[in-house]
């Protein structure tokens, strides 16, 4: 029975390639996986949306959307039509060519990089040795297609907002990829697969064996959910579309269905990060207890993901927007300083893992928990204390 | 069906190189960057072609990612127009005809040491982990050399990017 849920999608997609004729499996295979991302996800983005209106609306004492349909839930589709109808301007000065292909340079790679991802138990669409490179390769080309936007506008705003846009994703890929390098070297393989097979069983029998639960680990994850929102432009690292200062960053000048683009591009983008930090910590697609192993893997992977969505829409309602040059020095100073240092423990929890005295699992954890929390607290004092500036001072100018 | 793609790939690489350096539409420094991209898009997909997997995605991380962002960087902070066309200095003729036996007798060597169609299929199948190996034991010498040349130029960047102090 559980073989039968677990195993549902994939052995629906074998009896559909199987009920083909001979010549065509070899194509409809990957075909029929990327149908399915594409249609999974898709509508995943429909849903964040509307989930997002409401949630911000919830947190802002306001109903959110609620005219179309029962309760606003048709508010998707009425977006959708929207942004097919409207007109679509592109500015006399542009540069037609690259101003054209911006969006779908944008969201081209963004769906490349669900090909690597499990999704459960024998659910990844390609199996591959480099995947976690073949990701983040992926996610690189997000930025030049900022670039060609902003500066294919020819508008000073959108190239502001592309300059600040890209400086920023460059600084974050820094923390955001060395915050991932832990788990490469305790895995030794750049193999997603891989990376959830080692963070199967349990510790005492029951809770799982899940990378977020070494202290290491723990900073990883934090350092790379940080790292991974100013990746992919969200509150409170959504500078580059700053209404106040530049009215919608490299955005400005995009209208209609290509505007839409961009949108769909920004949240498959967080979802896959979302996604991709679930696998490298938050064990895939693992029960988080050996008790709730009865439920199918995708299950699982699907409650997470879900978790990390209401944890965004959480975080873009209640933080403020970050300061320019706080974004820039707080990856440049404290994010890369503190993950480069958390490799270092990653590699110290690495070679004590053969102790075994007793306590040595509780020594091992607290001195790893040190080596962490101490090097944090000193360096952030640093920092703040750098210009003679107490904890936090308040300067009125008459 | 690879020897399509290689086809494919490979003039789709020649032709996109010569457009980075001579567009015969267009003298704008983005345009050229943009099929510099394109080069280096196609060169990953030989790569893949040859099973180097993780070259094809290292190649698309480092250059059209991190390296061309930074190409691009510099277009957008000193605003360069169109490049006028301007005549040929000598020296630069000398110095590109130079550069030109340079590499043909490269490429001479290369083919003579092992002939067109009868080199051995890649030993390495791409995988991280050899590669890894083969960088850290046989090539280690390069490997460290490599590193140093980067952390020379980063000082370097960082010495003449510094303001004075007052």
């Amino acid at each position: 029975m559980f073989e039968l849920f677990d195993q549902l999608f994939v052995n629906l997609k074998h009896a559909v390639v199987g009920a083909l004729p001979e010549g065509w499996r070899g194509l409809a295979s990957p075909l029929i996986s990327a149908a399915a991302i594409l249609g999974v996800f898709a509508s995943l983005f429909a849903l964040t949306v509307l989930v997002e209106r409401k949630g911000l609306g919830r947190i802002q004492n306001r109903p959110g959307p609620n005219r179309v349909g029962p309760a606003g839930l048709l508010q998707p589709l009425a977006d959708f039509i929207k942004a097919l109808t409207k007109e679509d301007i592109v500015p006399v000065s542009a540069d037609k060519v690259l101003h054209f292909l911006a969006p779908v340079v944008m969201l081209a790679p963004v769906l490349l990089a669900y090909a690597v991802l499990p999704f459960g138990r024998n659910m990844v669409a390609v199996d591959f040795d480099a995947g976690l490179l073949f990701f983040f390769a992926a996610g690189a080309c997000v930025e030049l297609a900022v670039f060609m936007a902003g500066w294919s506008s020819h508008n000073k705003f959108s190239l502001l907002g592309a300059m600040r846009a890209i400086a920023q994703m460059i600084s974050y890929e820094l923390p955001l990829i060395l915050a991932t390098l832990g788990v490469v070297m305790l895995v030794g393989s750049l193999s997603l697969e891989d990376i959830v097979d080692s963070q199967a069983g349990h510790h005492w029998g029951w809770l799982a064996r899940w990378w977020v639960f070494t202290p290491w680990g723990l900073a990883a994850f934090v350092i790379f959910l940080i790292a991974a929102t100013a990746e992919s432009n969200r509150a409170p690292f959504d500078l580059p579309e700053g209404e106040a200062e530049l009215v919608a960053g490299h955005l400005v000048e995009y209208s209609g269905f290509k505007y839409a683009i961009f949108f769909i591009a920004e949240y498959l983008g967080l979802f896959a990060v979302s996604a991709l930090a679930i696998t490298l910590f938050l064990g895939g697609w693992h029960a988080p207890v050996a008790g709730l192993d009865w439920l199918p893997s995708w299950f699982w992977f699907g409650v997470k993901l879900a978790g990390f969505i209401v944890f965004f829409i959480w975080v873009r309602g209640t933080l403020p927007r970050v300061r320019v040059d706080h974004l820039m020095g707080f990856a440049w100073k404290f994010l890369l300083p503190l993950v480069l240092w958390n490799l270092v423990v990653a590699a110290v929890w690495w070679y004590s893992r053969g102790w075994a005295f007793a306590g040595a699992g509780i020594l091992r954890w607290v001195g790893c928990a040190a080596m962490i929390l101490i090097p944090y607290s000193l360096l952030g004092r640093a920092l703040y204390t750098r210009h003679g500036l107490g904890p936090r001072t308040y300067r009125l100018v008459a | 069906m690879e020897a399509v793609f290689f086809y494919l790939f490979a003039a789709a690489t020649l032709l996109c190189g010569f457009l980075v350096i001579a567009n015969p539409f267009s003298r704008n420094p983005v345009t050229s960057a943009m099929f510099l991209v394109l080069t280096i898009v196609s060169l990953a997909g030989l790569f893949v072609l040859l099973h180097a997997f993780f070259l094809a995605a290292v190649q698309v991380l480092v250059y059209a990612g991190a390296v061309m962002v930074l190409f691009l960087f510099v277009i957008m902070l000193l605003d360069l127009q169109a490049e006028e066309r301007r005549s040929f200095k000598k020296l630069a003729l000398a110095g590109g005809g130079l550069a030109v036996v340079v590499i043909a007798l490269l490429a001479h060597a290369a083919v003579r040491e092992s002939p067109l169609g009868t080199a051995a299929p890649p030993m390495v199948e791409g995988s991280p982990r050899a590669l890894g190996k083969l960088l850290f034991t046989e090539y280690l010498l390069p490997f460290e050399i490599l590193s140093v040349l980067l952390l020379v130029a980063m000082v370097g960047v960082i010495l003449l990017s510094r303001k004075e102090a007052k």
